[in-house]
């Protein structure tokens, strides 16, 4: 489902994020991918959308190769897979349900289905009676759940999470794995970035240990 | 109803809401297109008007012919068949110097001159009505002043030429003004779009990666332009109406002093909307403009 082969990742300055990875990860497992900051982390998970592309290597993505993709077929491939971001990305100016709602808009659903779809993801991660607030009212976890809702609401067959947890407690963070254990369990293909070694004992996932851009074994 | 058809109503939506949302930027934005617009609208209903009192005043141009005192009797009636054989002549009428002398005792200033006279001065006369326009009666000229007998050709038109040509001077400097405004109404739509996009920041990044395409992420931008083009010039129309309005108050009372019923006229429908839709196209190209150069810009890294 997803491919890594010999992918090197430089930026500009010379800096070298990622050095020969190989790997590939089966459709419907759960991967964390665990290193210390700069290890390559989030380098890795945009690799997989093309938000950023390898600088040698192939990255392939349901057999497309994500590194050679033309820019007009960029959109099409993120639409299978649900993004939850480091930075969350929440839109403030509107409320949890058009959050979810937004992934809906440009997928051509009439609005009674983009509803009903927002709606059942919102109610799988427990939001549902928040649907009108403002996800600035929201505490850090269920503003991460509000997150997985709009990552999940288009169905997608990949997840791809880069730190879910890095500013929860201990309790929160633990309910947000669960989520992404349960999605996981339908079929979800699951990727997570994170360095919360007490949650890879709680999962048993299997690891991708990232040192200075390579696998460590 | 399909899936295409059916984004491009949410965006007309979004973006109605968007303007509503906002209603004082909104009303600024639409208030400074509308002067832009107001400005040539109103010089071009003026030109418009003064357009229909001159073709009003040429209806019936006029030319006299003063013909030479050696005149007789036959040479005048050979003209008088001649000059209503020539083309574009409607009406001849011949005012013999008799008729003249006694149409001049009757007014009152002339009348002491007329009768220390000892003797006519005054000349034969034709005056030819033309169909046409002055410009037309002008073409005529040297034809008349060929005709045997004829001392001196008289243009009584050459007035309404004059105010022909300042008509037609009109019209240049409304389009010159027309086309700056246009300029100017491009470059405000440009600058609103480029704020919006600022705004939308986080959106348009966000959209773009959860698989939005850039068409979908262009379009209420387009969308944006165009209304603040159509509201800009209701906006106009409307300025300009009241205007209107407001002048034909002033100029019932002059044309009642002159015994005429004249006032301004404002725009037919097909006036009103080729005005929206070329605000319309200005806001989107604007908007165009604006999109192209900054969306670019936002790229998710």
């Amino acid at each position: 489902m997803i491919s890594f082969s010999q992918v090197r990742k430089s930026y500009r300055g010379g800096h070298e994020a990622l050095a020969e990875l190989s790997f590939s990860i089966e459709a419907g497992e759960l991967v964390f991918i665990t290193g210390r900051s700069g290890a390559g982390k989030s380098t890795l998970l945009k690799l997989i959308p093309a938000i950023e592309r390898p600088t040698s290597g192939t990255v392939l993505v349901n057999g497309q190769n994500t590194g050679s993709m033309r820019r007009p077929a960029i959109p099409y491939l993120r639409r299978n897979l649900g993004l939850i971001f480091q930075d969350q990305k929440l839109l403030y100016d509107r409320s949890v349900f058009d959050n979810v709602m937004l992934p809906l808009a440009f997928t051509g659903y009439a609005h009674k289905e983009a509803a009903r779809r927002a709606r059942a993801a919102l109610d799988k991660v427990g939001l549902l009676p928040r649907e009108k607030a403002n996800p600035i009212t929201l505490s850090g976890g269920e503003q991460q759940r509000l997150c997985i809702a709009r990552a999940v609401v288009n169905r997608p067959s990949i997840l791809l999470a880069d730190e879910p947890t890095a500013s929860l407690d201990s309790d929160s963070a633990a309910e947000v794995m669960e989520m992404f254990r349960s999605f996981n369990q339908v079929g979800v293909t699951v990727l997570i970035a994170t360095h919360d070694e007490a949650l890879i004992e709680l999962l048993n996932p299997r690891v991708l240990a990232l040192a200075h851009g390579r696998l460590e074994t | 109803m399909n899936a295409w058809l059916r984004q491009h109503w949410q965006t007309c939506m979004l973006t109605l809401a968007r303007l509503a949302g906002s209603p004082f930027a909104t009303l600024l934005n639409v208030t400074v297109i509308g002067v832009a617009l107001a400005l040539p609208l109103g010089g071009y209903m003026l030109l418009q008007n003064m357009g229909s009192v001159t073709r009003q005043a040429t209806g019936n141009p006029q030319v006299s012919l003063f013909l030479a005192p050696e005149a007789g009797k036959s040479d005048i009636a050979a003209l008088e068949t001649r000059l209503k054989q020539l083309p574009g002549v409607r009406a001849v009428r011949f005012i013999s110097r008799e008729q003249a002398l006694a149409g001049l005792k009757r007014s009152e200033n002339m009348a002491e001159v007329v009768a220390a006279l000892q003797s006519n001065p005054l000349p034969d006369a034709f005056v030819v009505e033309a169909g046409g326009s002055a410009a037309e009666l002008e073409r005529l000229e040297p034809e008349l002043k060929a005709l045997p007998k004829v001392a001196h050709v008289q243009l009584d038109s050459a007035w309404l030429k004059r105010l022909e040509t300042l008509v037609a001077l009109g019209r240049t400097a409304v389009l010159i003004l027309t086309v700056l405004l246009a300029f100017g109404l491009v470059a405000v739509t440009f600058n609103t779009i480029r704020l919006q996009i600022l705004t939308q920041k986080d959106e348009i990044i966000l959209s773009k990666l959860i698989g939005a395409t850039d068409a979908f992420i262009r379009r209420p931008f387009y969308y944006l332009g165009l209304m603040q083009g159509i509201l800009g010039a209701l906006a106009a129309l409307g300025m300009v109406y009241v205007c209107m309005l407001i002048l034909n108050m002033s100029i019932l009372e002059l044309a009642q002093l002159y015994g005429s019923d004249f006032r301004l006229g404002f725009f037919g429908f097909a006036d009103c909307l080729t005005l929206v839709t070329f605000a319309a196209t200005l806001g989107w190209i604007g908007a165009y403009l604006s999109v192209s150069r900054h969306l670019a810009d936002i790229e998710p890294r």
